[in-house]
């Protein structure tokens, strides 16, 4: 146990290490039929050098990135506003719940042949996309957070002389907030998934769309290096949001 | 002045309650569990809407919501608020209300020292014991300077001892605060022991109301069925000892009862407070007699005995499985043994 203890700020890497190693040693031996399509671990840095070099990924990563943070940041701004409104307020909530619940369910992409009639095929439509994909989920979380708050507190701050509005923004919100950041955590991470599947589907520019464009060159390992992109990119938004929680709430959760 | 009159209330369980409670009063209300009792106090502090009406010093405050009537509410879970910290969490209803960033300061830190509990300002709730979660829930909830206090069984939670601790402190604060206060509780002694007077609640009704001696002494059917019935012994010699002690003899019961007064007419006790032996117990034939075992009831958890000695009859409850270890029957030879402590006393005067 204290030898595990002594490892665990960075034992994390080593199964990785060893992943790379196992990866780097079948690939290089052709222990696998078809060689072809499986370059060694090395030959997707290599690959991952010339496109940061030349500035095709830089540029593709960039498109994407802008897509996800205009549609993730409008999104779950949106969502918050909604999610607080509905939790809040019953009459908002009984009106608008039953479109919620019936549009909730569908899948982000499965909006993508409308809107592709409606937007046409340009920056509005991976943009509308993560906007939805982030929209719905946010505001359920945040509105489920928000009623969930015990109502005894409320009932405490009344008493303290605090107003709705008030008691709404002192009290019910910040302790909605785990339930909030949930969401936010969760839906980072899957407006990276989303804009990756758009792009590919629809879009000529990003991180998609240049993976895409190395399937029909059977670039196996400019495919490798989009997926690692995309890995590490869903990781660090769910572990920013992770930490901004941990930062907000920790201490007094 | 801050006195308050109930007019006809009706809600739930509460039905036409008509109770006045004076200035700088500390009212208990005793009663079992959905006797009412919290929904009285949400009513006066207008969580909830009700018939009849509320009056502050005479003025009726019906139409006021919550957050204007100027409350402090004890509740029972005390919901401190977790987000925030001691500090923030006495300073809330002074922060809510505007009051200038320098007041709020300054009465942080009066309620701080009066609570002693300076050293816990940059804590937060979960980091807090029950005993001290309750002084910081008080201090928040005198920290608006609040017309009325209003406890909802605000000991609950906590061992014995600190809410014996705590209870004796409150009772200080609230006469030195000189606060108006209405504190629930569905325990007679810890009634008895803050009350100025009780008011007994019963399936949403005043069952009876004064000072706790009068309740004890004088219980009307329904509270008798609540509290108990006390057996109530009259004394026919007080002899004063030392130390504020009375020797007394009530027919062939010698007791020794704590007293300033020498002059004691009647002995209370509830039958829960006589501990009853098959054997003789040691020590000095005081607070002890000998008695034939005539009558037990039995229910689920308890018994109920009747001991009669040679000029007494007392009543005795205990506990199922103490009696079922003695083996006793009726006509059997018993000792019985009256707690000190849970001796009560009419002197002449009262």
């Amino acid at each position: 146990m204290n030898v595990l203890r002594k490892l665990k700020p960075g034992w994390g890497i080593i199964p990785v290490a060893i992943f790379l190693g196992i990866w780097e040693i079948v690939a290089r031996l052709n222990l696998i039929p078809g060689h072809f399509f499986f370059p060694p671990f090395s030959t997707v840095v290599i690959e991952f050098y010339y496109l940061t070099v030349n500035g095709v990924l830089g540029h593709n990563f960039l498109s994407s990135l802008i897509r996800v943070l205009i549609g993730f940041s409008t999104g779950s701004i949106a969502g918050l506003f909604m999610g607080i409104i509905m939790g809040w307020n019953r009459v908002t909530d009984k009106a608008l719940s039953p479109i919620i619940s019936l549009i909730y369910p569908i899948p982000a992409l499965g909006w993508l042949p409308l809107l592709m009639l409606w937007l046409g095929i340009g920056e509005a439509l991976p943009i509308t996309i993560i906007f939805i994909c982030s929209f719905f989920p946010i505001l359920y979380n945040t509105a489920t957070g928000i009623r969930t708050v015990d109502k005894s507190y409320i009932r405490v701050a009344r008493t303290l002389g605090a107003s709705d509005m008030k008691i709404l923004i002192t009290v019910v919100i910040p302790l909605a907030l785990p339930n909030v950041f949930t969401g936010l955590r969760l839906e980072s991470g899957m407006a990276w998934r989303v804009i990756i599947a758009a792009e590919m589907v629809a879009i000529p520019t990003g991180i998609g769309a240049l993976m895409m464009k190395a399937e029909s060159l059977m670039r196996i390992d400019i495919i490798i290096v989009c997926l690692i992109v995309l890995a590490v990119m869903c990781l660090s938004f769910e572990k920013f949001f992770a930490f901004l929680e941990t930062k907000l709430t920790s201490r007094w959760r | 002045m801050s006195s308050i009159n109930l007019k006809n209330i009706s809600k739930y369980v509460c039905k036409n309650i008509n109770l006045e409670i004076f200035d700088k009063e500390l009212l208990v209300l005793l009663g079992p569990n959905g006797a009412g009792k919290s929904t009285l106090l949400n009513v006066i502090a207008g969580l909830i809407d009700y018939e009849g009406s509320v009056f502050f010093n005479n003025k009726t405050i019906d139409k006021l919501p919550a957050n204007k009537r100027r409350i402090g509410y004890l509740f029972q879970e005390l919901n401190l608020f977790p987000h925030l910290d001691i500090s923030a969490n006495i300073a809330y209803g002074l922060r809510v209300q505007k009051n200038p960033q320098n007041e709020i300061k300054a009465r942080v830190e009066e309620l701080l020292q009066i609570m002693k509990i300076k050293q816990l300002s940059s804590r937060y709730p979960k980091e807090l014991s029950g005993g001290e979660k309750q002084r910081v829930a008080l201090a928040r909830a005198l920290a608006n300077f609040p017309r009325i206090l209003l406890l909802d069984e605000p000991m609950n939670s906590l061992d014995y001892r600190t809410s014996k601790y705590l209870r004796t402190e409150f009772k200080i604060l609230q006469k030195k605060l000189g606060i108006t206060t209405i504190y629930v509780t569905h325990n007679f002694y810890e009634a008895e022991e803050m009350a100025q007077r009780i008011a007994v609640l019963d399936r949403g009704r005043v069952e009876q109301i004064g000072l706790p001696k009068e309740i004890f002494f004088h219980p009307t059917k329904s509270v008798n069925d609540f509290i108990g019935a006390p057996n109530i012994l009259t004394c026919d010699y007080c002899n004063r000892l030392n130390f504020g002690l009375v020797e007394v003899k009530c027919g062939d019961i010698s007791l020794a009862v704590s007293s300033e007064r020498e002059k004691i007419k009647k002995v209370a006790i509830l039958p829960e407070d006589i501990y009853l032996s098959n054997t003789r117990p040691p020590g000095p034939d005081v607070n002890r007699v000998r008695g034939e075992l005539t009558e037990i009831n039995e229910s689920s958890s308890t018994v109920c005995c009747t001991v009669v000695t040679e000029k007494n009859s007392l009543k005795v409850k205990l506990p199922q499985e103490i009696f079922t270890s003695m083996s006793l029957d009726i006509g059997d030879e018993v000792w019985l043994i009256l707690a000190l402590r849970k001796l009560k006393i009419i002197t002449d005067g009262e």
